[in-house]
């Protein structure tokens, strides 16, 4: 089949980006950012609470770790539901005995129907970020816009309703957005987004939102149950990711340094199995006792980073 | 290429342990060469109906900044770990990332990088072009080349791996020396062109990066494994044949310069570097030794 004529034309071919969502930027261009009491980097434990129910949508798509089998999935629905009935106690447990908050992205339909455990999270501290509806909650552009607008309005209406809490930060579902996405996140008043995950410092869209980018290769969806590497195998990786970017915030030949973030992505039903929790544990240890490690929520960084552009 | 024909008559058939040997430079036994991939990947590219450029409806915000990572962040990371082991760079370049990040050419540039084209932008797919158009994104890639490093490419590998029947013919056509396309050999060879002469330099799909993580899902720690246990085995193959192989380590620095993957990586490159029987070489340094062998 051939192709038109204008195929090799190339009309947004020009310096920057070929969107208009923000500019370019390198990393070690910026001006260096410093952590509080001097901390070179920023450990932002991010939590997925996320109910799939047994009837998926695939429309826009199918989310990750969704139903597999022919209706009805036991298997797969109550797996998921393990994470948020038994593992993410382990985690939680695991923060406190580390003495650490995390940011926890929550379905609004998790805040709904599990109300002791988002009183959990809240006691102990940790941030809550608003995180679509339900796991059938997908963002496309194939989704009309009123849909969206109203999946998005009903999120944050129902997660706050349910926890009382007005979320500062918006996880997508699979980080999938549509054009309008960052438009319509602004409108809500929310002040980031974790979607974009072309930096390791968090960056301003022209609209006035902030991106903190949630590394998609450093979450144990990625490592663990994609790769198939073993708990420890994805401790070994975000010690090895902490070491550079440690040594990166002293500088380097490419760059004068200056504060790191490491994001660490982890969903209770993967991480919080009991042959795996050991490993989250012995690096929570590890990473709170190191001298250049400030662990915090999404929120505290992106204010951490606000003060100082 | 035989177009139309069950073998399309790239090259002849030259069995390892019987062929003409030849010899690296200064008793060397293994040519590695380091092949960053410096791409743009568009967000909105148009459709080619014989391949679909992102898996979801546009923008498909992982997919592109996935790749905008290399461009901001980690192509700087993964170059200085090049420049610290003495090993230069042999581009693959989406050639309109002159146009919309000149900062990360201009540093391939300024470390001694060779660049040889990945067509114009790694969502535009050969697949489908006329004559015209295929001549149309090698002349641009030439010229584009040209004006923002002072180097008139010599090789080629295909956007996003898309060929036409043609292609190898009108590289050799205008003048190119090498394609990165073939993955028939661990040693340079011979293409069949219409007119002319183009030579295949090894590249890899095998310890790709891309295919290390996002194939075969490896650890950072494995791949450095991977590229020093196929290093070890060319340059004892090279030494005990008397005849010179080539190791190419094609790199993506969105993959390679993740944070848990560039310290290994490191490992694995200075251990190559310190080998006495490594040619740290660019891929036009490897292809015209070989072709003035012939």
């Amino acid at each position: 089949m051939s192709l038109p004529d204008d195929y090799t034309t190339y009309p947004r071919r020009a310096e920057g980006y070929d969107h208009d969502y923000y500019d370019w930027s390198s990393m070690h261009g910026r001006a260096p950012v410093a952590w509080p009491d001097g901390k070179s980097v920023a450990v932002w434990l991010c939590v997925s609470l996320e109910w799939f129910p047994i009837m998926p949508e695939d429309k826009p798509f199918r989310a990750p770790g969704h139903m597999v089998t022919p209706y009805p999935d036991y298997r797969h629905y109550t797996v998921r539901d393990y994470g948020n009935r038994v593992g993410v106690f382990r985690m939680l447990e695991a923060f406190k005995a580390a003495g650490v908050k995390a940011s926890f992205a929550v379905n609004a339909a998790v805040a709904e129907r599990y109300a002791e455990l988002i009183e959990a999270v809240l006691a102990d501290g940790h941030e809550i970020i608003a995180h679509s509806t339900d796991m059938n909650g997908t963002i496309t552009s194939d989704l009309a816009e009123a849909d969206e607008r109203a999946l998005i309005a009903d999120s944050l209406a129902r997660l706050e309703a349910a926890s009382g809490i007005k979320p500062k930060g918006w996880l997508s579902i699979a980080r999938s957005q549509s054009w309008r996405t960052a438009d319509i996140l602004t409108e809500h008043g929310l002040k980031y987004t974790c979607d974009w995950v072309n930096d390791e410092l968090p960056y301003r869209f022209k609209n006035g939102l902030v991106n903190l980018p949630l590394n998609t290769e450093l979450s144990d969806r990625m490592i663990i149950a994609t790769q198939q590497h073993s708990a420890e195998g994805w401790a070994q990786m975000m010690r090895d990711a902490f070491d550079w970017l440690a040594a990166e915030a002293r500088g380097t030949a490419y760059t004068k340094g200056g504060g790191r973030m490491l994001p660490v992505h982890i969903t209770p039903y993967i991480i919080g199995q009991p042959f795996r929790i050991r490993a989250l544990e012995q690096l929570l240890t590890d990473l709170s006792g190191r001298a250049d490690a400030w662990i915090a929520p999404g929120a505290e960084i992106v204010s951490a980073w606000e003060e100082q552009q | 290429m035989q177009e139309g024909a069950t073998d399309p008559g790239l090259y002849d058939y030259h069995p390892y342990n019987a062929r003409p040997k030849i010899a690296w430079p200064e008793g060397k036994t293994c040519a590695v060469w380091v092949a960053p991939n410096l791409e743009y990947y568009e967000i909105d590219p148009p459709a080619n109906p014989h391949r679909k450029s992102w898996p979801k409806a546009h923008p498909d915000v992982v997919g592109y900044s996935y790749r905008d990572h290399s461009n901001r962040v980690s192509h700087w990371r993964m170059a200085d770990v090049m420049s610290r082991h003495g090993f230069p760079g042999s581009v693959s370049l989406s050639v309109a990332l002159c146009d919309h990040h000149p900062e990360v050419v201009a540093d391939g540039v300024e470390r001694g990088w060779e660049f040889f084209s990945h067509g114009i932008y790694n969502t535009r797919y050969s697949y489908g072009m006329s004559e015209a158009q295929e001549r149309a994104i090698i002349e641009d890639s030439i010229e584009t080349v040209q004006r923002a490093t002072g180097q008139r490419i010599r090789g080629w590998l295909a956007p996003a791996l898309t060929h036409t029947p043609r292609t190898l013919d009108l590289l050799a056509e205008y003048d190119f020396r090498y394609t990165c396309d073939l993955y028939h050999d661990d040693q340079v060879q011979e293409v069949k062109v219409a007119k002319g002469a183009l030579a295949s330099i090894p590249y890899s799909l095998e310890v790709n990066d891309h295919y290390g993580f996002n194939v075969y899902g490896m650890s950072g720690r494995e791949y450095a494994d991977c590229l020093i246990q196929q290093y070890e085995r060319l340059a004892e193959e090279g030494e005990r044949t008397g005849s010179g192989t080539v190791m190419c380590v094609p790199l993506h620095a969105y993959l390679i310069g993740q944070p848990h993957r560039i310290g290994p990586f490191e490992e694995a490159l200075a251990h190559i570097a310190a080998d006495s029987r490594c040619w740290k070489a660019r891929a036009g340094e490897i292809v015209d030794h070989w072709r003035a062998a012939q």
